[in-house]
């Protein structure tokens, strides 16, 4: 692998990201699955970097999962893609950050689609006008929370109490990054690095002490695909995927995964689980599988924010040997208290994958 | 645990996994099977293609493969006309013969 | 005195133009940007159909040049056209004027690079038809390994690719990825070597043999599919992914060497000093003819002439013929009274 050739193909696709002022938008599903990673995003960037990020409660979501299990139009989706530029205009807003990549692909296709059929645009604005009387600006910047992140991983690195590192042998840690499918395979000048080589995650994970991973179906997609998952006849296409990708990763023997989707690190999560019981294989070293974070997951370890607070306790793989690994101290008894410090439930363990 | 679903078989075909005896066997026979150009006239001509399925271009393809061709070659009517047809001059009908001696 | 007429390149067609020019009567005048004569067949080893030494080529080319005014390392600053003929500004500060001008400016490898799902510059065994054919000149490359198993070959890199911004077929590259399959089988004979292709374009005479020598006599795989993607295993080895579409079905295979057939584009330099003239490229990327079918080698412009592969992607023997029809072209177009 030649390094430098790498370097090249990313100086062709620096993306401009805005230093500061931002819209977010949060994701639907995010909440659920990570439950702290859209709260650790703001106040990290927010609190502890102190830009200014700001959240609008009437933000709905941008209909992307609907548009991409074929539920809604396109038309639709636009409406309500409308409805939130327009809640960005009218808070004075121009650069939009979206945690979800299903939605930056959104907007992104559906800013691209106007520019290419203005007239629909036009249409979209009558829409909007009859639907709820609201007018718009379309935004100046469309970035990925990811793309924030990776803009201000050098001064997170700055601020790092945990690295990317063995605390006992010293050795970078092995990192797998994956990225989701409409992040930069629609619109390739649209993300940092491209769509072939992106570096959006590997940036974050080299500057925090990592060594990042090339295996050969790093570019496939992680099993969620919208239709092959959520129709469960189809569900097998879903988890035939995701193993296909740890077949391939598992001779370089990654410490953990990192992803900048919202479907991508449940499934890379969850199906090591379903993977487990079917074939009885697992990933990880002994019985354990690879962890699998979120960007905003792994820049608050690298922080030091506690990793019960930042939810690692909601995966299915578990994240003590990464934490033991990276010298992160954690209380195990405390694994399953809320923030009230009362016991939320602890769920059964499998029988394949070994879990703490 | 019956999840009601499970890994799906992979259509994908690693080539340089597939075990290539048999192919190497016959053409060590009739080396001449190596030029297919997948042109198709043998298929096009075939007695049997058009309800069975065969095919003398599928069926060279399938052997470079790693692909069972047992039914295949028991469509064939070893009528001859694949020859008369083929641009490459294969004797394709001795091909199907030594395949049947083979692959049956 | 001999009239004086400018050749710009000193490729194999400048040089067979200023050769025939010379044979002629006329006065050339070859003027060539790097510092040696012969172009990219310079730094080609062997050529098909009969693996003539590239090298005997060039040479025999050179041994016609005495009496051809060479200057190397040298570019066109500026032509003006005059009224009857060009005036023809050399960054060495030297100033023609000629009646005639020939642009012979050849041609310029697609940069493999740009097709990034391949990898080239990034995976260590990846390289491109120029590489390995330097390789065979003895040059060497440690992205050959020394017993490779797999082998493959891919056609139309940057070649009738909308994509990479080249819509046209480069002509040579399928037969040259025949001529170098073999050359590697019979290098490594224990290889197994695969030509990914999407048509196999073989319009030469002998060209058909060699393609069926390489099927029956070397066993050379072909396989009709484009690749879509390459990467890089923990051993250091290629997984190579394509269709093939002959049985639908995707195939991958792990490689320990992958040759980019990199295409044909216009020299770059060659519109911006063809525009200083009002002479231009067409929509193929190439020089623009006055016809293209009577008139290849003619500009639309009186007195400039085109030879070679600056109008469209070409053998060697097309563009020493057509260098030869370039020089008589001139030659017609000088003792026509005026």
């Amino acid at each position: 692998m030649i390094y430098q050739g790498k370097q090249k193909i990313w100086s062709d696709y620096q993306k401009e990201i805005p230093d500061d002022h931002w819209f977010y938008v949060r994701s639907c599903i995010r909440q659920s699955f990570f439950p702290a990673s859209e709260a650790h995003f703001v106040k990290i960037v927010r609190d502890l970097l102190g830009k200014d990020l700001y959240e609008n409660p009437h933000h709905t979501t941008c209909g992307g999962i609907a548009y991409h299990s074929d539920t809604i139009p396109q038309e639709t989706a636009m409406t309500i893609v409308a409805r939130q530029f327009a809640l960005m205009t009218e808070a004075g807003y121009k650069n939009l950050v979206t945690s979800c990549i299903t939605s930056f692909g959104n907007y992104t296709e559906i800013l691209e689609t106007w520019r290419e059929f203005p007239e629909l645009e036009a249409r979209i604005r009558e829409h909007l006008w009859k639907a709820c009387r609201r007018e718009f600006d379309k935004p100046e910047y469309v970035a990925h929370a990811s793309d924030v992140i990776y803009k201000l991983r050098n001064e997170i690195a700055e601020r790092a109490k945990f690295r990317l590192v063995n605390h006992e042998t010293g050795e970078p840690l092995r990192i797998v990054e994956h990225i989701g499918c409409h992040y930069s395979k629609m619109f390739p000048h649209k993300g940092v690095g491209g769509a072939e080589y992106p570096c959006v995650l590997s940036g974050m994970a080299e500057s925090w002490g990592g060594k990042v991973i090339d295996y050969p179906e790093r570019r496939h997609c992680c099993g969620f695909g919208f239709r092959q998952y959520m129709v469960k006849a189809n569900r097998g296409y879903s988890v035939s995927n995701t193993h296909k990708k740890f077949e391939s990763m598992e001779p370089f023997q990654p410490d953990v995964i990192i992803t900048n989707c919202p479907g991508c690190p449940y499934f890379l999560d969850r199906w090591q689980y379903v993977i487990a019981e079917q074939t009885g294989k697992t990933y990880g070293k002994n019985g354990y599988g690879i962890p699998v974070l979120t960007y905003e997951e792994l820049a608050g370890l690298v922080l030091g924010y506690d990793p019960w607070d930042l939810g690692l306790q909601i995966h299915q793989v578990a994240i003590e040997p990464l934490l033991d690994k990276m010298g992160v101290s954690y209380d195990p008894s405390k694994k399953y208290l809320g923030l009230d410090e009362k016991e939320i439930m602890k769920p059964g363990l499998p029988t394949v994958l070994k879990c703490c | 645990m019956d999840f009601g679903f499970g890994l799906s078989p992979s259509s994908a075909v690693t080539l340089d996994r597939v075990d290539l005896s048999l192919y190497r066997k016959l053409e060590e026979l009739n080396p001449d099977i190596r030029t297919c150009i997948a042109c198709g006239s043998c298929s096009a001509t075939c007695m049997a293609a058009e309800y069975s399925g065969m095919s003398v271009r599928k069926l060279i393809l399938n052997i470079q493969r790693g692909a069972d061709v047992s039914k295949m070659l028991s469509c064939c009517m070893l009528c001859g006309k694949c020859t008369m047809v083929c641009p490459r001059g294969i004797n394709t009908r001795k091909v199907i013969l030594d395949c049947c001696r083979y692959f049956k | 005195m001999k009239e004086s007429v400018v050749i710009i390149g000193g490729g194999i067609a400048g040089m067979e133009t200023a050769a025939s020019l010379l044979e002629l009567g006329y006065s050339p005048i070859l003027v060539e940007q790097s510092d040696h004569l012969g172009g990219h067949v310079a730094s080609w080893y062997r050529l098909f159909p009969d693996m003539t030494p590239a090298s005997e080529v060039v040479a025999s080319l050179k041994s016609r040049l005495d009496g051809v005014t060479v200057f190397l390392e040298t570019g066109i600053q500026f032509i003006n056209r005059l009224r009857d003929g060009y005036n023809v500004m050399l960054s060495n500060g030297v100033s023609i004027v000629a009646k005639a001008v020939v642009m012979a400016t050849g041609f310029k490898l697609f940069e493999a690079a740009k097709k990034e799902e391949y990898g080239y510059g990034i995976y260590d065994r990846v390289i491109t038809n120029r590489d390995l054919e330097k390789w065979f000149s003895g040059i060497p490359d440690e992205r050959i390994p020394s017993a490779p198993w797999n082998i493959g070959f891919v056609h139309c890199v940057g070649s009738r690719d909308v994509k990479a911004g080249n819509t046209q077929c480069s002509k040579v590259c399928c037969m040259t990825a025949i001529k170098q399959a073999i050359e590697m089988k019979e290098k490594f004979p224990d290889a197994e070597v695969y030509c990914f292709y999407m048509d196999l374009r073989l319009f030469g005479k002998k060209y058909e043999d060699f393609y069926i020598s390489a099927q029956k006599d070397y066993g050379i795989h072909f396989l009709r599919g484009r690749v879509s993607e390459v990467s890089e295993t923990i051993d250091g080895r290629l997984l190579v992914k394509a269709e093939d579409t002959l049985s639908g079905r995707p195939v991958k295979i792990n490689m320990d060497l992958l040759v980019l057939m990199s295409g044909m584009l216009c020299n770059p330099a060659a519109a911006s000093i063809a525009s200083m003239v009002k002479a231009g490229a067409d929509d193929s990327g190439f020089l623009r003819s006055r016809d293209n079918v009577t008139g290849v080698v003619e500009s639309e412009r009186k007195g400039l002439f085109f030879a070679g592969a600056c109008t469209g992607a070409k053998t060697v023997p097309e563009t020493i013929a057509e260098a030869r029809s370039a020089a008589l072209s001139v030659h017609n177009y000088l003792r026509r009274p005026r």
